[in-house]
C-alpha cells in the first residue's frame, strides 16, 4: 500500500505558469524570431515543392511582390499597397468590435453590402447625376449599407445576447446571395457585370489606387486615436474587459455595443466602396474573396493596435502574392499560398504562448522537499 | 417527384450531419472549433488521395479492385487527415492556450488551401483536360445500394437506396447522442464543457477529455467531406466544389440545440432548404439565387428564438470558447 501512495505523488516533469511581466521588447523579439522562422519554413517548403533552390524561391517571391521596382517601375508596388490597404481597412473595421469582445465574423458580408450600394448607384444614377454628387451619394449609401448589415446582429446581441459569431457568419451568406441575385439581374443572365464607367474614383498621377491607399492611411490614424484617446474608445475597452464593471460605472452597455457595431459595419462598407468604386468598377460574389476572415486574424495578430496591424497585413499580403508567384512559376496551384499563410498565422498564434506563459521544469528532489 | 426531392435532401444533408455531429462533440468539451470547414476539406482530399493511390496501384481496372480495400483505404485516410488537423487545433488551444476563434479560422484557411493545392496537384498528375479528378470506380463501391432496394418501390427508394455512409452518419449521430446523455463518459465530457474547474476538482482529466473530444469530432467531420466527394459528387473532386458546407454544419449545431439526434432531422431540413430552389416551378435564375439564402435565414431565426426563450436546456455549453488554465481560478 505504501508503494502506491508514493507513486501517486509523482510530480509532473514541468508545469506552466502564467506571467504578465515580460518587457515589451522581449515579447516583440519572440514575435520577430517567430516571423523569421516562419519565413524560413515557407522558403524551405516552397523550395521543396517547386524543386527550386532556396535562394531562388525568395528572389521569385520578391520579384512577384515588387516587380521591377529597382528599374523604376512602380506598378507592382502600387498593387501591393492597394492589397494591403483593402485587407487593412477590413482589419481596422473589425478592431473596435473585437476589443469589445464582439466576434464580428461578418466583415465579408458587410463589405459586400457596402459594395452593392455603389454599384447600384453607378448603374442606376450614374448617367443622371453630376460626378461630385454621384461620388457623395456612393459614399453615403455604402457607409449606411455596411452599417445596417453590421448593426442587425448587434441589436440582437444587446437585447437577447444572441450568439454574434454565428449570426454575423450567416449574414455573410445572405449578402452573397443578394449579390448573386443582383449580378444575374444586371449581368443579363451571366455572373459578371461589365465594369461601369460612371462614379469611378479618379486616378491621381496615373495611379488608380492612390485614393484608396490615402483613405485607408487616414482611417488607420483616426482609428488609433479613437481607440486610445477618445472616451468612446475607453468605453469599448471597459465593456470588453467586463460588462458588469461597465454597468457599475454607468456605461450604457447596449448603446456601446450598437454604436461600436455601426462603426465596424460602416468601415466594412467603406472597404466595399473602395473595392467597387475605387478598384473593380464592378462586383461579383468573390469581390471580397474571403479577406473578411483573414482580416479577423490580422486584427488579432495586430494586438488591436492599428500600426502593428499595418505590419502584419503587409507581411501576410507579401506572402499571399509572393508565394502565389512562386507556385505559378512552377506551374502549381496558387492555393499553395493559402497553406503558407495559414501556417504562418498558426505559428504566430502559437508563439503567444511563450509570451504569456513560462514553463517551470521540475525542481531537483532536495529543493522540492524544502 | 416528392420521393426524389426527399432523397436528394438526405444526400445533401449527410455531409452537414457529419460536420455538425463532430462539432457537437467538440463543443460539448467547451471548444468552439471554427476550423471544421477546413477539416472537412482535409478529410475529403485525404480520402481522394488514398483512393487515387489505390486505384492506380490496381492499374485503374475495376476488376482488380478489392471492394473492402477500396472502401476502407479512403475511409481511414479521411479519418487520419481530419484527426491530424484536430490534433493541431487541440495542441494550440488546449496546450498552448491560443485563442480558439483565431486558431480555428487559421486552420480553415490552411485546410481549404491544402485541399485545393493537393487537388490541383492530382489533376496535374493525371494530365486531365477537365479541372477535376474522377474516382468513379471507388465511388461505385461507396454508393452501392442495398440489393433489395429496387424491389420495394417508393418505400425502398426512401429508406434503403442510400449509400452506406448515409446510414453510418445516422448511426454515429445516434451513438454520440447515447454516449453524451446516457454514459459516464458523456456526463464527464459535458461537465468539462460546462465548468472545467469543477470537473477538474472532481478528478476528471480535463486536458484528456478536450483533446479526445476535438480529435474524435474532427474525425467524424472529416467523414462528411469524404461522403460529399464519394457519394454526392460520384467520386469527382474539383477545387472549391465543397463550398461553405462546413460553415453550414456549424450553423446546424445551433439549429439542433447541441443535440445530435436533432441534428439528423436538422440536416435533412437543411438539405431540403438548399435544394428547394430546384423544385419550385417557374423560378428564374436570379430568383433561384435568392432562394439559396433560405437555410441561412432559417438558422438566424432559430438563433434568435433560442436566445430569446433562454431555456436552460437549449443553451450552449457554459464554457464554450474559453480555454482552461488550471492556475487561473
Amino acid at each position: 500500500m505504501a508503494d502506491t501512495a508514493v507513486k501517486t505523488h509523482r510530480e509532473p516533469l514541468f508545469h506552466v505558469v502564467k506571467r504578465d511581466d515580460m518587457p515589451w521588447w522581449k515579447a516583440w523579439a519572440i514575435r520577430a524570431a517567430t516571423i523569421v522562422i516562419a519565413f524560413f519554413i515557407v522558403g524551405l517548403l516552397s523550395a521543396a515543392v517547386t524543386e527550386k533552390s532556396f535562394g531562388e524561391t525568395y528572389s521569385v517571391m520578391f520579384s512577384g511582390v515588387f516587380g521591377r521596382l529597382f528599374e523604376g517601375r512602380t506598378t507592382m508596388l502600387w498593387k501591393y499597397l492597394q492589397e494591403i490597404a483593402i485587407l487593412l481597412c477590413l482589419a481596422l473595421a473589425l478592431t473596435p468590435a473585437f476589443k469589445m469582445k464582439f466576434w464580428n465574423c461578418g466583415a465579408e458580408g458587410q463589405a459586400l453590402m457596402g459594395g452593392l450600394a455603389p454599384i447600384v448607384c453607378m448603374i442606376e444614377l450614374g448617367p443622371k447625376l453630376p460626378y461630385p454628387v454621384l461620388i457623395a451619394v456612393i459614399a453615403i449609401t455604402s457607409i449606411i449599407a455596411g452599417a445596417i448589415w453590421g448593426v442587425i446582429p448587434a441589436i440582437f446581441k444587446a437585447w437577447f445576447n444572441t450568439n454574434e459569431t454565428l449570426f454575423t457568419l450567416m449574414m455573410n451568406y445572405i449578402a452573397t446571395q443578394i449579390i448573386a441575385y443582383y449580378v444575374y439581374l444586371k449581368g443579363g443572365g451571366s455572373n459578371v457585370i461589365n465594369p461601369v464607367e460612371y462614379g469611378n474614383f479618379p486616378a491621381v498621377g496615373n495611379n488608380n489606387y492612390f485614393i484608396n491607399i490615402v483613405v485607408v492611411a487616414v482611417i488607420t490614424v483616426i482609428m488609433y486615436i479613437y481607440l486610445k484617446y477618445s472616451k468612446q474608445g475607453y468605453e469599448i475597452s471597459v465593456v470588453g474587459e467586463s460588462q458588469n464593471t461597465a454597468r457599475y460605472i454607468g456605461i450604457n452597455v447596449k448603446k456601446v455595443i450598437i454604436r461600436t457595431m455601426v462603426i465596424s459595419g460602416a468601415l466594412c462598407g467603406v472597404t466595399g466602396m473602395l473595392l467597387v468604386a475605387g478598384t473593380d468598377h464592378s462586383i461579383n460574389i468573390n469581390s471580397v474573396g474571403g479577406q473578411g476572415f483573414t482580416a479577423i486574424l490580422m486584427s488579432w495578430l495586430g494586438q488591436f493596435n492599428p500600426f502593428i496591424m499595418v505590419i502584419m497585413t503587409a507581411l501576410v499580403v507579401f506572402l499571399r502574392i509572393g508565394v502565389s508567384k512562386v507556385a505559378d512559376t512552377a506551374l502549381l496551384n496558387s492555393s499553395f499560398s493559402e497553406i503558407m499563410v495559414g501556417l504562418v498565422i498558426l505559428l504566430l498564434v502559437g508563439c503567444e504562448f511563450f509570451i504569456n506563459y513560462s514553463i517551470k521544469f521540475k525542481h531537483s528532489k532536495k529543493e522540492a522537499r524544502v | 417527384m416528392i420521393i426524389q426531392f426527399i432523397c436528394r435532401a438526405i444526400l445533401l444533408g449527410v455531409p452537414l450531419l457529419y460536420g455538425s455531429t463532430g462539432e457537437i462533440v467538440t463543443e460539448k468539451s467547451g471548444h468552439l472549433n471554427l476550423g471544421i470547414p477546413g477539416i472537412m476539406y482535409v478529410g475529403a482530399i485525404s480520402g481522394v488521395v488514398g483512393s487515387f493511390i489505390y486505384e492506380n496501384s490496381c492499374g485503374n481496372d475495376i476488376a482488380n479492385m478489392n471492394p473492402f480495400l477500396a472502401v476502407i483505404i479512403p475511409l481511414l485516410c479521411a479519418i487520419a487527415g481530419a484527426t491530424l488537423m484536430g490534433l493541431l487545433y487541440s495542441f494550440l488551444t488546449v496546450t498552448l492556450h491560443a485563442n480558439q476563434n483565431v486558431t480555428g479560422l487559421a486552420l480553415t484557411t490552411l485546410g481549404i488551401g491544402l485541399g485545393n493545392f493537393l487537388g490541383a496537384s492530382l489533376i496535374n498528375i493525371t494530365k486531365s483536360e477537365l479541372p477535376s479528378i474522377a474516382l468513379t470506380k471507388t465511388s461505385s463501391f461507396f454508393s452501392a445500394k442495398l440489393p433489395f432496394a429496387d424491389d420495394l418501390g417508393w418505400f425502398g427508394e426512401l429508406f434503403f437506396s442510400h449509400d452506406f455512409l448515409t446510414y453510418l452518419a445516422i448511426v454515429i449521430a445516434l451513438a454520440v447522442s447515447f454516449v453524451l446523455n446516457r454514459t459516464r463518459v458523456g456526463l464527464n465530457l459535458r461537465s468539462v464543457g460546462e465548468n472545467p474547474a469543477t470537473a477538474d476538482a472532481a478528478g476528471i482529466n480535463v486536458i484528456k477529455y478536450r483533446y479526445l473530444a476535438t480529435c474524435i469530432g474532427s474525425a467524424i467531420a472529416g467523414l462528411g467531406g469524404l461522403q460529399y466527394v464519394m457519394a454526392y459528387a460520384s467520386g469527382v473532386w474539383s477545387n472549391n466544389a465543397f463550398g461553405d458546407r462546413g460553415w453550414m454544419a456549424i450553423a446546424l449545431v445551433i439549429f439542433a440545440l447541441w443535440k445530435p439526434s436533432m441534428a439528423i432531422v436538422g440536416s435533412f431540413v437543411f438539405g431540403a432548404l438548399c435544394n428547394a430552389n430546384n423544385y419550385i416551378q417557374g423560378l428564374g435564375t436570379e430568383t433561384q439565387e435568392l432562394f439559396k439564402m433560405l437555410p441561412y435565414v432559417v438558422t438566424i431565426i432559430v438563433l434568435i428564438i433560442t436566445s430569446m426563450r433562454k431555456k436552460r436546456e437549449h443553451q450552449p455549453p457554459a464554457n464554450l470558447g474559453l480555454n482552461y488554465f488550471r492556475e487561473e481560478r
